[in-house]
């Protein structure tokens, strides 16, 4: 009895693990910045981080669904461009009201998330093709709007681009940071405490389990899509704030960022084993790799790419280290 | 012979072109010009090439059930050594730094596809998830060996390889076609090709039956890795340059397209070279008639995107069911006749 529970608080401590040592990365790497450069550690530094990522947290709360499900959303980045085009299109060349645009690109979102997820559900087509069909389609359509830049000049989305919300001790966010903490408050509570994300957990564990267990199996893998979409299209709403253009080519490679930050917050990518707030660390973990080489100065912006696909590596090795043993 | 596995492909590459001769009416024309010969079909087998080659050495891949997604990056890396190693040699038209350039992008290449085969087949990692490392940290490297600048070269032996003629006919062409005739000799001539699919198959009862998957996986990521640094090659050749950024962008996508739009199952299990290399120029005169007809380029990505999605839903199963059911709900698949007695008896 006692060897049972000891047994099971070291299979607890082991599916920790990629979450502890991500941790301890971060930890470390603040350590390293706050110890080469000046003005390194403070609060507005890390408060930036989540301002310049904001976008990135959103989607990358979709593409933990979709993974902890057991699929792969392949489609984000180009769903993020398309809803900037869409946006700045819609705004600028077509007088439309913000009020209107901004729920019109987030049920496209929503929209084109639950066809995907329909099409991978009932012909049982991998998600990887689905999506990435999804993605050709998405940045065509942007490409259709317009092959051009939009800039944007509304006032709604200019306020929004330059209002800053002070917090105690000359700090400031930005309202996208109060949005994308709002989504991931939202997320924990659907992930954690509901039937839904219940469901989800089961399906990635093992689908034909969850089958027979009389679970909404194809309900679930819809919906965990058509989350995956409207994250993407309400993180491309944050994006168009960010960068106020809309442009084909924004957040090119996104998708492989989101997966990264995942799979760094410890998700495993087969699915069933996860944490939110893994996600939340993963993304903190990329935006402080671009940080330290921008404070660096002297390191150009592709060592961004090599760390994060050494980061992933390390992380991928590692999880199945963890599985491997598991199933021993 | 519409059963032909090969039937459908090439009845669509057949459609493309004939579709194409109502905008141009000289297309399927080809000439002599310069004792180089010319035409539409000339182009597209030229600028095909590469695509041929990735695309090959992805079916191989995905016949084993697995999938790579760094040729992309693969492409880029070779082109920036191989362009790197000739601009910084002594003469860059001397054959020697040209077979130099050849031999570090094929050896670096080399190394990297043996890299992702040992994570798939010895980590036993997700193959979209080993090759996504390599695809993500890959275009990095391109640019850091490139220093995010535009390499060009001027090196007569180094263009001949994708922008120069052999016997009238581009050298690439004969390249793609070489490399694609001795694949097919090895893998349907030796026990090879069996084997992958055996993988591909049924990976537990191919170990079961004493089949060393480890090897064979490893092998086709590395040749995967090869036919794609020959791809980077011939690219960079072309235009005489090596583009970090762009060499090879959403090449791995289009490949994984033509080797599914050529039949192969992405399950893996079996595959037809023949018919990647006619998935390949499929893509490659939808892109070319896109380009003719006027239409805006980029919108080839909606196009692709609606092949994509029909290829897979024919391929599909359920969909197949599903659309049959609907179709004629009382139409059964004619039931296999009873051998006839003298037929039995043979």
């Amino acid at each position: 009895m006692t060897s049972n529970v000891l047994a099971g608080t070291v299979r607890r401590g082991r599916e920790y693990l990629p979450l502890l040592v991500t941790s301890v990365l971060l930890v470390s790497m603040f350590g390293v910045g706050s110890a080469q450069y000046d003005g390194f550690l403070s609060g507005q530094v890390l408060l930036n981080l989540l301002i310049d990522n904001a976008f990135l947290l959103v989607v990358a709360v979709g593409m933990t669904f979709v993974v902890l499900a057991g699929g792969i959303d392949l489609s984000v980045g180009a769903m993020v461009a398309l809803s900037t085009m869409i946006s700045a299109w819609l705004v600028e060349q077509h007088g439309w009201p913000p009020v209107l645009v901004i729920p019109l690109v987030l049920a496209v979102g929503t929209g084109a998330g639950f066809a995907m997820g329909w099409v991978i559900h009932s012909f049982e087509i991998q998600p990887f093709i689905v999506t990435l069909a999804g993605m050709f389609l998405a940045r065509g359509l942007c490409y259709t709007i317009s092959i051009d830049s939009i800039s944007i000049t509304d006032p709604t989305y200019t306020a929004f681009a330059q209002t800053r919300i002070p917090l105690p001790g000359d700090l400031f966010v930005s309202p996208s940071v109060l949005i994308a903490v709002g989504v991931l408050a939202v997320a924990f509570v659907v992930l954690h405490h509901t039937r839904l994300g219940r469901n989800v957990y089961a399906l990635g564990g093992s689908e034909q389990s969850a089958l027979l267990m009389g679970l909404p199996v194809g309900r679930t893998k819809i919906a965990v899509y058509a989350i995956s979409g409207f994250c993407s299209a309400l993180g491309g709403v944050l994006l168009t704030f960010y960068m106020l253009s809309g442009y084909g080519s924004h957040a090119v490679g996104l998708e492989l960022d989101a997966i990264a930050a995942v799979v760094i917050g410890g998700t495993l990518l087969t699915g069933g084993s996860g944490y939110l707030l893994g996600t939340v660390l993963g993304v903190l973990v990329l935006g402080l790799i671009q940080t330290l080489i921008s404070f660096q100065g002297t390191l150009s912006s592709w060592w961004t790419r090599i760390v994060i696909g050494g980061l992933l590596l390390v992380f991928i090795l590692l999880q199945r280290l963890i599985a491997g043993r598991r199933k021993a | 012979m519409t059963k032909h596995r090969l039937f459908w492909p090439a009845v669509v590459l057949a459609a493309l072109l004939l579709a194409n001769l109502a905008f141009t009416p000289d297309f399927l024309a080809v000439r002599i010009k310069d004792g180089h010969l010319y035409g539409s079909l000339v182009d597209i087998l030229h600028f095909g090439a590469p695509l041929i080659l990735v695309a090959l050495g992805m079916t191989l891949v995905i016949a084993t059930g697995g999938i790579d997604l760094s040729v992309g990056s693969t492409v880029a890396i070779a082109g920036a050594l191989a362009c790197l190693h000739i601009s910084e040699a002594a003469d860059p038209a001397s054959p020697g730094a040209v077979f130099g350039a050849v031999a570090i992008a094929l050896g670096v290449a080399l190394v990297l596809g043996v890299a992702n085969g040992m994570l798939v087949a010895r980590a036993g990692v997700q193959p979209i998830i080993a090759t996504l490392i390599l695809m993500v940290a890959g275009r990095g490297v391109a640019q850091l060996v490139t220093d995010g600048q535009i390499i060009t070269v001027t090196s007569d032996p180094y263009k001949l390889i994708g922008g120069g003629y052999w016997l009238a006919v581009p050298f690439a062409v004969l390249l793609a076609g070489a490399v694609v005739l001795l694949t097919s000799l090895l893998t349907r001539r030796t026990a090879l090709g069996l084997l992958l699919e055996s993988v591909g198959g049924n990976p537990v009862a191919s170990r079961l039956v004493g089949i060393r998957a480890t090897g064979l996986i490893g092998l086709v990521y590395a040749f995967s890795a090869l036919c794609a640094a020959v791809a980077g090659l011939m690219i960079s050749s072309n235009v005489s340059s090596a583009d970090g950024n762009n060499a090879g962008l959403w090449i791995e996508l289009d490949a994984i397209l033509a080797v599914v739009v050529g039949g192969t199952s992405l399950t893996g299990g079996r595959f037809s070279l023949g018919g990647t290399v006619i998935g390949a120029l499929i893509i490659q005169t939808l892109s070319t008639t896109v380009y003719t007809i006027g239409i805006p380029p980029e919108t080839t990505l909606v196009f692709k995107a609606f092949v994509v999605i029909a290829v897979c839903l024919i391929q599909s199963p359920a969909f197949r069911a599903k659309a049959a059911r609907r179709r004629s709900p009382v139409k059964h698949p004619p039931r296999p006749q009873p051998l006839k007695p003298e037929e039995a008896e043979a």
